[in-house]
């Protein structure tokens, strides 16, 4: 130490004072209430005015939640055990939850079927998810739908093998033509396919088993949360290819193409899904002949894809209108054609930026699947509102059933909102 | 193209309904199933039960006529449909019989071209109010709202009523039935109007029915009838007939508990003998064999018992036999003659 100012100062501190603890309003939680609740006047208000809300809505529902009933046979007898208390009367769920998730006609000792095509759902969807796990595993998606198939609906397990060959041998076809021409390719696969579902068809129907390993189940008797999960994943699988391809039909080049996409497109986004759903429930049935009875889930399934597609064509073709001309040129250059411009270069900029609209719609459309009720199929609120309110035990009891359904609907749609968040941050390449 | 498709599949359609119209009875026999259309569920009369059996008072009709005509009352395909989709599931063929608390009346017979085979259940339109409203009569209902369905006869006799008698009204629509109870109940609407098995059932199960009373008037007529399609009458004699053994069995004193019996042998009661088809060959003549009605009625009991099990006074929903008395107790039930 230097001794410059030994006789100019009297004292010079050689140590430094130990930290003080900042004053008590400015740290821990007191600060971060003055800072996001106190700020100003207005919003000290506003924080009482909420809580206030909150008080009230707790105290009106958490009495109900907790003095809830769960075993009782009928409503009468829950509002016995309650003697007049605030509680829910949640017996209607233990009693009748196999009806709320699987319909009142699937038998019950095949209960576990759904259940695994449910459970195999995570592991089919997982590797089309999340794009780190091994490419091979695409083998599991590709194979789901007819195992899923197989065990929902059961009989022979004949079927789903010859509808599986038929796409084999569709693609083989394919494969082997399309280096011809595409077009060669793609009639010779269709050929193939129906050629091996015809010829397959009737050996399947010839060699049969009277009593197959499960039980067939037919489409009129699913029902539950589980035919909205069915209506809506199969929907959406099948509408986003479709709605792809619907967009790029309405920027084609050739006015066939783009004529018959745009008036598709606008037809469909023009008339309400109920119209359609009425269509395929009524309006066919006159055109059909009585003996032939083409599935209604069938029906069902292709009025609403068709109907999410063009919403979603409409979303996708936002993303290609978003991407810069100098893209597309870029394909060009490289000397890429139509398909491989679009596939390594368009298409994954364009559907980055459509995610969010198409997540949008993949919500919509789940939770439209409960608009089946009104043409008279069991889903989960076609389950509430038909037997279930129209049992004498049940009838008169809302809060219950309809907040059961709303829960499943909520987690399920909250899930896929989540993942399209995770998504597009996976996908942020750092443009912004 | 294209046209030709669609004209191929309208004549094909239009040949092939013309086929299922020469006759039900032996396409349903051919099947092996009675396909019955039923409500979508109707405390009573058609909802499944807790083991997704049907069960009500509509379903027993058509688990008797399956067990005439198939002789197994459970031979049924169940086809729920809603008010709008009724009368197309009959008229495009995708069920036999509608069996779903319809109202017969003139246009739906004639101009929709069905066959109105009975009437099952004689049933009228009423108001339900609460008793804090203070109100004795319909007709002190001025300027009330008043929850009614959709889409029925309820709506338009509601507005008829009103005309009639001047007064002014505001109508909240519902869907189902459960939503008018919900809608009621919350204060929606001053006044539920529906048909009075309906008020009644609905009032039964409310946490404090003594607070709701139905006002005395029935403003309309609703016959409710067992429906099938025009043009096939051997079909609609057998539903026809398959209805009035029903009922003929509970004056003839014909119950499960001594079916048995009474059809083992031809008994002193010709008519008895007739229906059981111990004497005659009625069931022949209507390309059924002799027990049909036998069978009809072992399926869940004759007319009375099918009343009280499902909705009768002992039951949940608690109705009165009234205007569904056989006409012997004065009520308007009144099967023709068995022979």
């Amino acid at each position: 130490m230097s001794d410059t100012h030994a006789q100019s100062v009297a004292f010079v501190r050689d140590t430094a004072i130990p930290a003080a603890p900042p004053p008590a309003r400015q740290r821990g939680a007191i600060r971060w209430m003055r800072e996001n609740l106190f700020s100003t006047w207005v919003n000290a208000l506003l924080t009482i005015a909420a809580l206030v809300a909150i008080f009230f809505i707790l105290r009106g529902i958490l009495p109900w939640l907790f003095n809830g009933v769960w075993t009782t046979p009928s409503l009468t007898a829950c509002r016995e055990v309650l003697q007049g208390k605030v509680g829910g009367c949640f017996s209607v769920l233990t009693e009748r939850w196999n009806q709320l998730l699987f319909g009142f006609e699937y038998p019950r000792d095949q209960y576990w079927r759904p259940a695994t095509a449910f459970v195999l759902l995570f592991a089919a969807a997982a590797p089309v998810m999340f794009f780190n796990l091994p490419r091979r595993l695409l083998i599991i998606t590709a194979l789901y739908p007819f195992v899923a198939y197989y065990l929902i609906w059961g009989g022979t397990v004949l079927t789903p093998i010859v509808a599986l060959l038929g796409f084999v041998a569709g693609y083989l076809a394919y494969a082997g033509l399309v280096r011809s021409s595409f077009a060669t390719g793609f009639f010779a696969g269709i050929a193939a396919a129906a050629l091996t579902w015809w010829i397959g068809g009737m050996i399947v129907s010839a060699i049969a088993p009277a009593r197959p390993w499960l039980v067939h189940v037919p489409s009129r008797e699913l029902g539950g949360f589980m035919l909205n999960m069915i209506l809506g994943v199969t929907c959406l699988c099948l509408s986003i290819p479709l709605g792809v391809l619907l967009a790029l039909g309405r920027q084609s080049r050739m006015p066939l193409i783009k004529g018959m996409s745009v008036v598709f497109i606008e037809f469909i986004r023009g008339v309400p899904l109920i119209t359609l759903l009425f269509v395929a429930n009524v309006v066919l049935a006159y055109f059909l002949p009585p003996g032939t009875s083409f599935d209604l889930i069938l029906r069902v399934i292709i009025m609403i894809t068709i109907f999410a597609a063009a919403y979603i064509a409409e979303v996708v073709r936002g993303g290609l209108a978003a991407l810069p001309k100098g893209q597309y040129e870029a394909g060009d250059s490289l000397g890429l054609d139509y398909a491989q411009a679009m596939r390594l270069i368009i298409l994954p900029q364009a559907l980055k930026i459509s995610i969010p609209g198409i997540v949008n719609i993949a919500v919509g459309l789940f939770k439209d699947t409960t608009l089946v009720s009104v043409i008279s199929m069991f889903d989960l609120i076609g389950m509430i509102r038909g037997p279930i309110l129209a049992a004498s035990e049940w009838k008169g009891i809302y809060w219950e059933l309809f907040g059961f359904a709303a829960l499943l609907f909520f987690v399920v749609c909250y899930g896929i909102s989540q993942y399209s968040q995770w998504l597009e941050r996976q996908l942020s390449t750092g443009h912004r | 193209m294209k046209k030709s498709v669609i004209l191929g599949a309208l004549a094909l359609a239009g040949v092939s309904a013309g086929a299922a119209a020469a006759g039900t009875l032996d396409d349903v026999k051919a099947r092996g199933k009675l396909n019955c259309g039923v409500v979508t569920g109707l405390v009573g009369f058609g909802a499944p039960d807790a083991n997704g059996e049907w069960q009500g008072f509509d379903v027993s009709m058509c688990r008797a006529v399956a067990a005439a005509v198939l002789g197994d009352p459970n031979a049924v395909q169940f086809v729920p449909t809603t008010g709008k989709t009724r009368f197309t599931a009959l008229s495009s063929g995708e069920i036999d019989l509608l069996a779903r608390n319809t109202t017969w009346t003139f246009s739906r017979d004639v101009d929709l071209k069905f066959e109105f085979i009975g009437v099952n259940y004689y049933d009228g339109q009423g108001f339900m109010v609460p008793k804090a409203l203070n109100v004795s009569s319909a007709k002190d209902l001025d300027g009330a709202t008043i929850c009614v369905q959709t889409g029925t006869t309820t709506e338009l006799n509601l507005a008829d009523y009103f005309r009639k008698n001047n007064i002014s009204y505001e109508p909240v629509p519902i869907e189902t039935n459960a939503e008018g109870q919900q809608q009621y109940l919350a204060g929606a609407c001053d006044a539920y109007t529906t048909d009075m098995s309906g008020l009644a059932s609905t009032r039964a199960t409310f946490e404090a029915p003594g607070e709701h009373v139905l006002l005395p008037e029935i403003i309309s007529k609703e016959p409710l009838a067992p429906l099938v399609r025009h043009g096939d009458n051997e079909w609609a004699d057998v539903v026809r007939w398959t209805l009035n053994a029903l009922i003929a069995a509970e004056e003839a004193g014909i119950t499960s508990a001594n079916i048995g019996e009474l059809s083992a042998q031809a008994g002193d009661a010709p008519e008895i003998n007739r229906i059981l088809g111990t004497e005659g060959d009625l069931g022949e003549m209507l390309g059924l064999d002799n027990e049909w009605a036998k069978r009809a009625i072992m399926a869940g009991g004759n007319y009375g018992e099918i009343f009280e099990k499902n909705i009768g006074e002992a039951s949940p929903i608690g109705l009165a036999r009234g205007l569904n008395a056989q006409w012997t107790d004065g009520g308007l039930l009144y099967a023709p003659p068995f022979r």
